[in-house]
């Protein structure tokens, strides 16, 4: 009987264990996936090239600082978005609200979260785009800003939910304390109740931004694919053409092995090491603080 | 005595339908016959298919969209027994394919013509092929330098897998010039479908695009084109292409790997029949014979 309970716990560590694991044998799988039909690319264009302003592939002409420049410019475009209407929603549910307006408001913002991007990119070339074409007096309103603002739309949720919980778990006292003190209501949300749940909103914006950079069905739909460098958030008014648009149409094109083929996996490669590179540093941010707190409290 | 009669009569009818059911589930396996490319032609592949599995319920014909380059490159990777294609294989296509034991062969299946188009509050009712090229390829930037208005021209194009982009490019902004090395002006908009480019035209005064005129609703303008300065304007209709005169007309062409057997063959010679090319007609594509 005993036994048989440690040959059960066994099992079960050993397949929890597993699980864990798991998330990192399959991201590095992914990884070395996209080193090996990717690299091949700098054999093939000479560096110049590859960071030349030109995108054309069935040319040859495979400059992808277009792309880059697109992808980033709707993801920082949709950050300005989602961010502070995201935190802002997040702080009036968790501190501002009365519970039942709470209990409310945030399953339908969630809900938000679970619309098909498909469906926001129809709304977006039916609706949007005309209308900030007439109401900006643009050439077409299939742009960058139409882009980020249904991304921002997409990312909201994300960041309301994940942040919300992170204020709603910042103890009460913290807030009672600073109200004995004699600080406002908005002293104690901004000075110690959002510091306090930083990680927590840190994170929230950094999946966020994750969702925008990594979308593309919608920013297929409605930003022009028009692969123009963008040089500053001006560009937000014309048309961009990102990395995930790029890779979508034209990955069902390409023959396997030819040179187009590689240089998709490459984009696919630079989008990782962004993604990447958001984490680490939300990351580093998030360890650095924690251990400056843990050195003011001892 | 009239009762057992009926009863008799409903027992066989009720034999006989069973029978019949089970005869042609057994007797028939179905073939299937996968049928992959062109945007352009997806519309009329799926009409032909319909009618070519209503006549034979044995066969099962799947047809899917995507553009020329996808049908060729699943072509290729030996994905397909058809690949459907708005413009001809390149040679870089063709060497893919040998390396892989693939050998295209091409057929004709019918003709198509690409109107200009633009917004119907757009003035501009005629262009020539120069002032085309010239637009997508960014000299003109504004439409009072074709004769509209003082209004900034969005150019709407194909993606580049589209073998209408291809088309397009080498016959309108290359002019049918091999040697020329004109590009799209980049900041042209590549949008993913012809639905796409048919939606922006319609709202948007400012733009110019590109399509198959059998996809061309009634309520967009088509451009009268003329291949030279002092030609007349040409407006696309069956007619015009089969005389030759409208300048942006174009082959429609499917791919099998080999010369086609079986299955396939019947069907692509049932697509030149009389019978498949007046659904071409229908459609507002053009017949080949």
């Amino acid at each position: 009987m005993e036994k048989d309970l440690n040959w059960r716990e066994f099992l079960i560590t050993r397949l929890i264990k597993f699980s864990g694991y798991s998330a990192i044998i399959f991201v590095s799988l992914i990884f070395f996936f996209l080193l090996k039909e990717g690299l091949p690319t700098l054999a093939e264009v000479p560096l110049g090239d590859l960071f030349s302003l030109r995108w054309y592939p069935i040319e040859s002409r495979y400059g992808i600082l277009p792309l880059i420049t697109g992808s980033l410019l709707v993801t920082v475009g949709a950050g300005l978005i989602a961010v502070p209407f995201g935190i802002g929603t997040a702080i009036y549910l968790a501190e501002i609200a009365p519970r039942w307006v709470r209990n409310l408001l945030k399953p339908l913002v969630e809900l938000l979260g679970g619309l098909p991007s498909v469906v926001l990119g129809f709304l977006g070339i039916l609706i949007l785009s005309p209308t900030l074409r007439v109401t900006l007096n643009l050439p077409t309103g299939l742009t960058a800003l139409t882009g980020s603002l249904l991304l921002g739309g997409i990312a909201i949720p994300t960041v309301v939910s994940i942040s919300e919980d992170a204020l709603d778990a910042v103890p009460k006292s913290y807030r009672d304390a600073a109200l004995a003190l004699g600080a406002t209501r908005w002293q104690t949300i901004w000075r110690v109740t959002l510091p306090a749940a930083r990680s927590g909103v840190l994170t929230a914006v950094m999946l966020g931004v994750g969702r925008s950079i990594g979308e593309t069905m919608t920013v297929m739909m409605v930003t022009g694919n028009a692969p123009v460098l963008a040089t500053g958030l001006a560009d937000l008014f014309s048309p961009v053409r990102t990395m995930t648009a790029t890779i979508a149409a034209e990955m069902g094109e390409v023959a396997n092995a030819s040179t187009h083929y590689h240089v998709l996996f490459f984009i696919g490669m630079v989008l990782f090491l962004i993604s990447l590179f958001v984490n680490v540093t939300a990351s580093a941010i998030v360890f650095r603080q924690k251990k400056r707190a843990e050195r003011i409290l001892s | 005595m009239k009762r057992i009669l009926l009863f008799t009569f409903l027992l066989i009818f009720l034999a006989s339908c069973s029978a019949g059911g089970e005869g042609a589930a057994d007797s028939q396996p179905q073939t299937y016959i996968e049928n992959k490319g062109s945007d352009t032609i997806v519309n009329l592949a799926l009409a032909w298919a319909e009618q070519y599995q209503t006549d034979h319920p044995d066969i099962r014909l799947s047809v899917t969209g995507g553009g020329s380059g996808t049908g060729i490159a699943s072509l290729v990777n030996g994905t397909v027994d058809i690949a459907n294609a708005s413009r001809q294989i390149k040679q870089k296509e063709i060497e893919l394919a040998s390396e892989k034991g693939i050998l295209p062969v091409e057929h004709i299946i019918a003709r198509d013509a690409i109107a200009v188009i633009v917004n119907p509050e757009n003035p501009v009712t005629e262009l020539t092929l120069q002032q085309i090229s010239d637009i997508y390829s960014g000299v003109y930037t504004n439409w009072s330098e074709v004769g509209g208005e003082d209004r900034p021209i969005v150019r709407l194009s194909r993606e580049t897998n589209s073998g209408t982009h291809v088309y397009f490019l080498e016959t309108v902004l290359r002019l049918g010039d091999k040697e020329s090395t004109t590009l799209f002006s980049t900041n042209t908009l590549l949008l993913p479908s012809s639905e796409g480019i048919i939606v922006e035209v319609r709202q948007n005064p400012n733009a110019i695009g590109y399509d198959g005129l059998g996809y061309v609703p009634h309520d967009l303008k088509v451009i009268a084109i003329a291949p030279e300065v002092g030609d007349d304007y040409i407006l696309p209709s069956v007619e015009t292409v089969n005389s030759g005169t409208y300048p942006i007309a174009r082959d429609l062409y499917m791919y099998t790997n080999g010369e086609p057997t079986g299955v396939v063959a019947e069907y692509l010679a049932w697509i030149m029949s009389a019978e498949a090319q007046e659904i071409v007609r229908k459609l507002g594509f053009v017949p080949i014979n």
